[in-house]
């Protein structure tokens, strides 16, 4: 296999609950502090706390820290770190699972990307694929932001004119395309 | 050469010239492509801020409905998102086998098995390694010489998997651009990220990052991307940027078969260049002075 991600002996990702931190702690102890993610990572200076550091407090298990900081929201997965640490952790995934962990308990101030992900997976769940802009627009009702919603108003209308949206956004309720698998998903991991 | 064809979501909607120039573009390649009957999105990045195991049974899904046919295929994807969620599924798999039972026990709600084996590829991996520059050469009716060329490759056709390119100094794109008569951009941000999704949810994040690239490709006449995310985000905030920056920055940006299809004299109807969101004067001009239309 082709990547850096090492064989991990710890429990797999996605384990639930309290042994959550843990699990990612554990993936994660090999760190030796390096700060090669930090210098990889495009985004760091949008960041309140570097990669590194995080990963820190990751294994020093300091949920309130972790959950104080934006910074996990801020990775946009580009992998350059994966690619990079010396000890070939799976640091993008990581960042993957603590947000992940951050829905699940409620942990975030911000709530702009939470929403923007439950929004693009019920539109999935209703009708199996999606339409971007639907998405836009669903999320904009929910975020109830003119701010925000004015920042993407000339790029919805361009997109308008060019044919590729369609003003419409039908309705959300019913099980949805692929409920029977959101809901089997959901009973095997409260089972767990 | 027969492949399944996983357009994506994206290719259905704001990035439909991506879907019929790559379409065009394979079809005069001679390749056949296979519709997955009943796909579904692949999850991109939102389903694994929710359940890991909804992250890997979504894309296993359409794995899952390509290998009921019993046909053997290489899945060939356009958009980078969609290409790792598929491609990572394989690999999860691999490392723990436990894994594959219970995304089985989701999909036996709809009847469907996921199975090992149905290789994931990105249509720049198919471009460029199933075909020869020959190949590219005899296809085309017009040398698009004079034109500079920017290849921008983004991060997930890239890493973590580097199925088929140097993931930091990428090239597998200067032989087909070169064999279309042109001339490729020499620039070191062709890995850099665009952002990505963060252009929703983080913006001045992403126009920073946007920006710099921008910044990179002074001097081409356009960028040529192989992911709709990539696309969308160079070319929809121009004008923006530019004022920010007080810098002039607008550029041309093209998706890669569009590129190749103009040189193959494919029909606008099937390039649809007229939805690209950023197709500069000079560019067009030039364009013109080839194609003598
Ligand atoms: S690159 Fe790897 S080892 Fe170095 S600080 Fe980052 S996570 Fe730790
Ligand atoms: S994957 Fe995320 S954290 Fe890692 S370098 Fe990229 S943006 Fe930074």
């Amino acid at each position: 296999m082709s990547t850096n991600e090492p064989n991990t002996n710890a429990s797999p990702p996605g384990t639930r609950g309290a042994d959550a931190m843990q699990t990612l702690a554990g993936r994660l102890s090999a760190c030796m502090q390096c700060g090669t993610c930090t210098g990889s990572c495009a985004n760091s200076e949008s960041m309140d706390i570097t990669p590194r550091h995080l990963w820190r407090l990751v294994q020093l298990g300091l949920k309130d820290c972790i959950f104080d900081s934006a910074t996990f929201w801020i990775c946009s997965s580009c992998y350059y770190c994966t690619l990079r640490c010396p000890r070939g952790l799976p640091l993008t995934d990581a960042m993957g699972e603590l947000k992940r962990i951050a829905v699940a308990e409620g942990l975030f101030r911000d709530r702009t990307s939470p929403l923007f992900y439950r929004t693009f997976l019920d539109t999935v769940r209703r009708y199996g694929r999606v339409r971007e802009m639907e998405v836009m627009a669903r999320y904009f009702l929910a975020l109830r932001s003119p701010a925000v919603s004015a920042g993407f108003t000339p790029l919805g209308i361009k997109l308008l004119m060019k044919g590729k949206i369609k003003p419409r956004i039908p309705g959300m309720s019913g099980r949805g395309k692929l409920g029977p698998i959101y809901d089997k998903v959901r009973e095997m991991e409260a089972r767990s | 050469m027969k492949y399944f064809y996983y357009s994506g979501c994206s290719l259905e909607g704001t990035a439909a010239e991506y879907d019929t120039s790559t379409r065009a573009v394979l079809r005069e390649l001679g390749a056949e492509l296979m519709e997955i009957e009943d796909w579904s999105c692949c999850g991109a990045s939102a389903a694994e801020s929710a359940s890991y195991l909804l992250s890997m049974v979504l894309p296993a899904r359409n794995i899952a409905l390509a290998s009921r046919t019993g046909i053997e295929a290489d899945f060939v994807v356009p958009c980078s998102a969609c290409y790792l969620n598929l491609r990572r599924v394989g690999d999860h798999v691999h490392r723990d086998e436990a894994l594959a039972q219970r995304i089985n026990e989701v999909l036996s709600e709809e009847g469907l098995t996921y199975q090992k084996g149905l290789k994931t590829r990105h249509l720049l991996d198919v471009l460029a390694n199933d075909f020869s520059c020959e190949d590219l050469d005899e296809r085309s009716r017009r040398k698009l010489s004079g034109f500079k060329v920017a290849p921008y490759y983004g991060c997930q056709c890239l890493r973590p998997y580097r199925d088929f390119d140097d993931p930091q100094q990428p090239a597998s794109m200067d032989p087909l651009i070169e064999a279309l008569g042109a001339q490729v951009h020499p620039w070191s941000a062709g890995a850099r990220c665009c952002g990505a999704g963060l252009m929703t949810t983080k913006k001045n994040v992403a126009l920073r990052l946007v920006g710099d690239i921008l910044s990179a490709a002074r001097g081409a006449d356009c960028i040529v991307t192989v992911c709709p995310m990539c696309q969308m985000n160079l070319e929809s905030f121009q004008s923006k940027i530019s004022r920010e920056r007080g810098e002039k920055l607008d550029i041309s940006i093209l998706y890669l078969p569009q590129l190749l299809g103009l040189a193959f004299g494919i029909r606008d109807r099937e390039l649809n260049l007229h939805m690209n969101l950023a197709l500069t004067e000079p560019f067009l001009h030039k364009l013109r002075t080839i194609t003598g239309c």
